[in-house]
């Protein structure tokens, strides 16, 4: 719990990153709307929120896969649009995600260089020797030891391909590096991995940004916090302001949390029915109660929902 | 499954034999086919087994070979061009009406010709991006509307089915020795275009393995969303990919057109497929992000050898196709096993 030792808050003139009333609409649909943030070099800015909540958005348009209608995007305190990836990448953002990760039938040295290749001699061929050297390095260092890195990543294992994805952004990533939900297909050892390796680029003085909707493992890392609900800002604090019972029931949506229960208050969690076979259509439609107030009890515990 | 073991190794991964890698090369089914034909037609006709015949063997393979390199890297970038066959006689065509026409040197209408071919390929490549339409459907309509180009400008320039003859005009003879000449080595007769191929075997081969264009060419083909995130230049990349192929093709072209001194305007239909057939049987995925450039080029010999050998050998002629869809398949069969016995490895 306490892997993270507390970091005075740099007094740079201009943050890192910094959204102003920043946002973005799909035809008729806000996906984003007035979102206040700032990344400072140094710090792990976890950015929480449930499934639709704009967390994919808002690393698109960091990241420069989408650019943004509202509001503006200040990089060293300078308005910055990016048109495309390889912009963002060249002013020192990398990003890791969740779901567009790496080719799979390419090798996994190639994968780690792919649009960053070191090439060598007149011909401007690659280096391919310095190339595996550096890859093999680099993912020796994250604890995982792959024998043969002309192997395709589509034969490793999830847990695999996402460290070299990680270990990928982090040895490129100049500046900010965005991670997307690292943790989410990982088990709890691995997940541990990573985690360290949030707080190494923390502690290199890389702006990390850690989308998750596990408040455990942001608050494990966390400087900053910031919810996102329905593509506005609801939290944004700093550690010291929070617990982690209060982060996870804001993660939550406490009061949602708390309907839920009153919903579901009716139902005998722990009765038993005996087997029976069911004819297609046998199982009927639960009774909705639309006419959820919030007062109940709110007793459940903070599960996170499910993955995104 | 996402428990991997953080110790230094993980003993559960074997190192692959050194056989297993060479197996799980694209390349290695096609060539196991070709060795298997050539010893096959050797066999059946003694005609294959002359030394003399090598040249035409070569010759055959390279007029295929030429485009199947082009669209082995297009196939490999995630992309078919089923205008490939026309753009070819497209190419000839504008050189050829274009140095007719207007009286020209001849080398006037090949240039003319090379910057309509990168066209044709640059906005095949740029209908791709703009409409999101899948390539197998933006080429097969540029293949019809080539297709009634070539007839329809030679109708109106020459007002029958075939290019004017160019071999009285200025530049003929120059242009001829560069695209359609022929040189012996001992008592093999070589035609120029089988230099070209191999060039072009060489520099496809060192584009798609050594630079780092080789290594945008496997990402667009096998997760284009996931290169454009990590920043590769995934339309530029295609684009280009679809240049190269009308380069191969104003290549062919110019050969075909000096070579018969004209060209009919309905020549080329059908070969777009011959190409992607060579690509395959050399290891190229239809789905792309896997291939070989070396292995089409294989694919194109594969072709030469059974067209002629088919003849040597006095089978029927008209059994040719037949044969090669059989051999698709078998080829393709191959392959999969191949990867499927270097996977389990």
């Amino acid at each position: 719990m306490t892997a993270v030792s507390e970091h005075p808050s740099r007094t740079v003139e201009h943050p890192l990153l910094e959204f102003d009333n920043v946002g973005k609409s799909y035809g008729n649909v806000q996906a984003l709307r007035g979102v206040n943030l700032t990344v400072r070099q140094g710090e792990v800015t976890c950015v929480l929120g449930d499934n639709g909540a704009g967390k994919s958005t808002l690393i698109k348009i960091m990241a420069g896969l989408h650019d943004y209608t509202e509001g503006e995007m200040k990089l060293n305190g300078i308005e910055r649009r990016f048109g495309s990836p390889r912009l963002a990448q060249a002013a020192g953002i990398a990003t890791v995600y969740q779901d567009l990760a790496l080719a799979p039938l390419m090798s996994v040295w190639r994968n780690f260089f792919l649009a960053n290749e070191i090439r060598t001699g007149p011909l401007r061929m690659l280096d391919i020797e310095a190339m595996k050297s550096i890859c093999g390095e680099e993912l020796r260092k994250m604890g995982i030891e792959i024998p043969d890195l002309e192997r395709p990543v589509g034969r490793l294992s999830g847990g695999q391909r996402q460290v070299i994805a990680i270990a990928r952004a982090i040895y490129f990533g100049a500046k900010v590096v965005i991670l997307d939900e690292p943790t989410a297909a990982l088990g709890v050892k691995q997940s541990g991995v990573v985690l360290k390796y949030i707080v190494k680029a923390r502690d290199a003085g890389l702006g990390v940004i850690f989308i998750t909707h596990n408040p455990h493992h942001a608050f494990l890392v966390g400087n900053h916090f910031i919810i996102l609900k329905l593509g506005r800002v609801v939290l944004d604090a700093h550690r010291s302001e929070l617990t982690l019972d209060q982060l996870t029931a804001e993660m939550a949506g406490g009061q949602e949390l708390a309907e839920l229960s009153h919903e579901l208050g009716g139902i005998d969690a722990g009765k038993v029915v005996a087997p029976h076979e069911v004819r297609h259509g046998g199982v009927g439609a639960p009774e909705l109660d639309d006419s959820a107030d919030g007062s109940a009890d709110g007793s459940a515990d903070g599960q996170p929902k499910g993955t995104a | 499954m996402s428990t991997v073991t953080t110790t230094s190794t993980d003993d559960r991964v074997v190192t692959r034999s050194w056989l297993a890698q060479v197996m799980g090369r694209p390349e290695v089914g096609a060539l196991i086919g070709a060795i298997a034909l050539a010893a096959l037609f050797s066999a059946a006709a003694p005609a294959f087994r002359n030394i003399t015949n090598i040249g035409t063997i070569l010759y055959g393979s390279s007029t295929i070979g030429i485009m199947a390199v082009a669209v082995a890297l297009l196939m490999i970038g995630g992309e078919f061009d089923l205008s490939a066959g026309v753009a070819v006689t497209t190419s000839g065509l504008a050189a050829a009406h274009t140095a007719w026409y207007f009286g020209l040197n001849v080398w006037v209408g090949v240039f003319i010709a090379l910057l309509i071919s990168l066209a044709i390929g640059a906005f095949n490549g740029w209908l791709l991006y703009k409409t999101g339409m899948p390539s197998f459907l933006v080429t097969l309509g540029t293949f019809f509307i080539l297709q009634g180009v070539n007839l329809a400008v030679t109708r109106i320039v020459t007002g029958g089915v075939s290019s004017n003859s160019l071999n009285d005009m200025d530049g003929f003879n120059s242009a001829k020795a560069v695209f359609a000449s022929t040189f012996d080595v001992g008592s093999v007769r070589i035609n120029i275009t089988v230099i070209y191929w191999v060039i072009l075997t060489i520099i496809g081969s060192l584009l798609l393995l050594r630079t780092r264009y080789g290594n945008w060419i496997f990402a667009a083909g096998g997760d284009a969303p996931a290169a454009r995130a990590v920043g590769v230049p995934v339309v530029a990349t295609k684009i280009a990919l679809f240049m190269g192929v009308g380069f191969c093709a104003w290549l062919l072209g110019m050969h075909l057109l000096f070579n018969f001194n004209n060209l009919q305007s309905g020549q080329g239909v059908g070969n777009e497929f011959i190409y992607i057939i060579a690509a395959v049987i050399g290891g190229c995925m239809l789905t792309g992000g896997f291939g070989s450039v070396v292995g089409a080029s294989i694919g194109a010999l594969i072709f030469g050898m059974t067209r002629l050998g088919i003849s040597y050998a006095g089978w029927n002629v008209d059994w040719f196709f037949t044969f090669l869809g059989a051999m698709l398949i078998l080829a393709t069969l191959v392959n999969l096993y191949v990867k499927r016995k270097a996977d389990a490895r």
